[in-house]
């Protein structure tokens, strides 16, 4: 035992390991809280932060609180204000998480949570449920995310099969060019039921540049399940992602495959990001700006980039949909309009910040 | 037992066959040396024993063919340094090593005490400890191929399978990569199997030569015996000298016996 002393102290020491450290962790948890607070006190409705306690409060039902003074002002903060910041959180965790992790399976920079079709999908789905199905549903609202949702996991699936069957190469380029193929193909079909039926266009629109208007809880708890299993999965991953990066060969020589790694990252990471993209519309550079800010902050481990692109990302859409709500009030700016606005530029300033340390 | 035996081992790509019918025993804890001209088939020969390219015939680890293991216990066997690994940029040499762990965790395990202390001990032996934080982008030549070597032995496999492993160096650090990998077969009794391009080295470092010439083994044995002027010339196309050093091993010289050169000594 005591001659295996030394070697212990050495592995103690062995720096150089990436690891999500306490300091990064209360930075991104910070971040997500004050982005939750803002979006939950800025709207056309002036609310306080005691009001917001207050209202919480009595939604749980906690014996004694006092209730608030304006019994409708509890009612917008519960059912309006709350889940959509929720929602918020939940959908930019989502796309940022599911981002990252498409970078890391195709070892790709520029892959996003829409790479292999889950978009093009999604909005030909949505087309068609508005275009054909609003009128005959009765329930229309429950129909568009349920298309949407059916049409990204259906689209991923066709890019997926294709890319594997048509090839028959173990090229993870091979699959990106078959969701290119799928995507193209999708849009164009799209747009054709588009322009068919031009009285649907302007609500098509509308979805297509995303937004987080839901009636209450409802959305929230029809995606939770989704988001939940695939951020599960893909944290699951953080190690194996790491691992990929020496390619699809060397990975085979150290026992790891990197077509079923591939394979479970990309299913896990569509059910999330069709579930986020149901709800809430295709809201782009969410996927890519997040993941790469913090690869120039912190690191370019997925055992960092994971956690901390899941954080990140919940608070910047929160941020973002609190300013779509606010610049142009009463009237909303679509959300994905937001992202890429505020986005862009931030994204370019980090770059130029960090360039030496990161090139 | 890690002996390595092939026995009428073919292996064909698209492209055509590219290995026929290879014989071939590698005892415990013995350097052969594969060597060749360029498109003998040597890297194949490599990556059918790593499990990475379909064969037929049969590749054995002792009394164990090469396809009965899943590529974990494979690779806890087995470890395999490509002629140009893939350095993740930003990626720390400590992590890169790291990654040489992988063999021996399940799909969602992390690693623990004993894994990071395989991977200090590894880069303490291959003097790579102040290192341990560089990104691997950072690294000269040298470096990287001592980090490929590092990520290799934190595998613990007792065979190491060895592409080209000078091929990017100059002669100091080709030589210090060698006498490395020699010394650490002596230590650990490590099998070693090296595609090698330099001939004079091959000869130096390998206790056994296989000469692989389109895809088939034109010669096996001492490099005294394979290494040869006749054999050289024919199969490489080269015109070479061996110039046998009292102690130090063979040196295959090229020479020039053009008729440019002893024109221009004649007009001297």
């Amino acid at each position: 035992m005591s001659a295996e002393a030394p070697s212990i102290l050495a592995a103690v020491e062995l720096r150089g390991l990436p690891r999500l450290t306490w300091g990064w962790t209360a930075v991104g948890l910070a971040f997500l809280a004050v982005a939750l607070g803002i979006g939950v006190l800025v709207g056309p409705v002036r609310t306080s932060p005691g009001d917001v306690l207050l209202a919480l409060l009595s939604a749980l039902h906690v014996r004694g609180a006092p209730g608030l003074a304006d019994p409708g002002q509890a009612s917008i903060l519960w059912s309006l204000r709350l889940p959509r910041v929720v929602l918020g959180a939940i959908v930019g965790g989502m796309l940022a998480t599911a981002g990252a992790a498409y970078q890391g399976v195709f070892r790709n920079p520029l892959a996003d949570p829409y790479l292999l079709g889950a978009a093009a999908g999604a909005e030909l789905g949505a087309t068609l449920a508005i275009a054909f199905l609003a009128a005959a549903s009765p329930a229309f609202v429950n129909v568009v995310p349920v298309a949407a949702f059916v049409g990204a996991t259906l689209a991923v699936g066709a890019a997926y099969v294709l890319g594997r069957t048509v090839t028959g190469s173990r090229n993870p380029t091979t699959l990106i060019l078959a969701g290119v193929a799928i995507a193209s193909f999708l849009n164009a079909v799209q747009i054709y039921v588009q322009q068919a039926q031009t009285n649907s266009f302007r609500q098509v629109y509308t979805w297509i540049l995303g937004r987080l208007v839901t009636a209450g809880w409802d959305g929230v708890l029809l995606i939770a399940p989704y988001v939940a299993l695939s951020l599960a999965v893909i944290l699951a991953h953080r190690r194996l992602l790491d691992t990929l990066g020496v390619g699809d060969e060397e990975a085979a020589s150290l026992g790891v495959s990197a077509r079923r790694v591939r394979l479970v990252v990309v299913a896990a990471a569509t059910l999330g990001t069709a579930a986020a993209v149901a709800i809430a519309g295709t809201i782009a550079f969410v996927g890519i700006v997040i993941p790469h800010t913090i690869r120039l902050l912190v690191g370019r481990s997925y055992r960092v980039v994971i956690p901390l692109s899941m954080l990140g990302g919940a608070a910047f859409l929160v941020l973002a949909d609190a300013a779509a709500r606010s610049v142009a009030s009463p009237a909303e700016v679509p959300i994905g309009v937001i992202t890429a606005l505020v986005g862009a530029p931030f994204f370019v300033a980090v770059m130029r910040s960090t360039r030496a340390a990161a090139m | 037992m890690t002996s390595v035996s092939f026995a009428a081992v073919s292996i064909a790509y698209d492209a055509g066959v590219v290995v026929r019918e290879l014989d071939l025993d590698v005892a415990e804890g013995e350097w052969v040396g594969l060597i060749g001209p360029n498109g003998a088939g040597k890297t194949t020969v490599l990556r059918a024993v790593a499990g990475l390219v379909r064969y037929t015939g049969r590749i054995q680890i002792g009394l164990d063919s090469v396809t009965d293991f899943a590529a974990r216990d494979l690779a806890r066997r087995i470890a395999f340094v490509p002629q140009s690994p893939q350095m993740p940029a930003g990626m720390s040499v400590a992590q890169y090593v790291l990654l040489g762990r992988s063999p021996h965790l399940s799909y969602f395990a992390r690693e623990g005490v004993r894994d990071r202390r395989v991977v200090a001990d590894t880069l303490e032996r291959l003097w790579l400890g102040t290192l341990a934080t560089r990104s691997l982008d950072r690294l000269s030549g040298g470096e990287r191929q001592r980090a490929a070597i590092a990520r290799a032995l934190a595998q613990e496999s007792p065979i190491l399978l060895v592409d080209e492993p000078t091929s990017a160096l100059d002669i100091g650090r080709q030589q210090e990569v060698l006498e490395l990998i020699d010394s650490l077969r002596t230590e650990r009794g490590l099998t070693v199997i090296a595609a090698m391009h330099d001939l004079t080295l091959a000869g130096q470092y390998a206790g056994r030569l296989a000469l692989l010439v389109e895809g088939q083994v034109k010669a096996v044995g001492p490099p005294a015996e394979v290494l040869t002027e006749g054999s050289i010339g024919r199969h490489y196309g080269a015109q070479v000298r061996i110039l046998r050093l009292p102690g130090a091993g063979h040196v295959v010289a090229p020479v020039r016996t053009s008729p440019a050169l002893t024109s221009k000594r004649a007009a001297e």
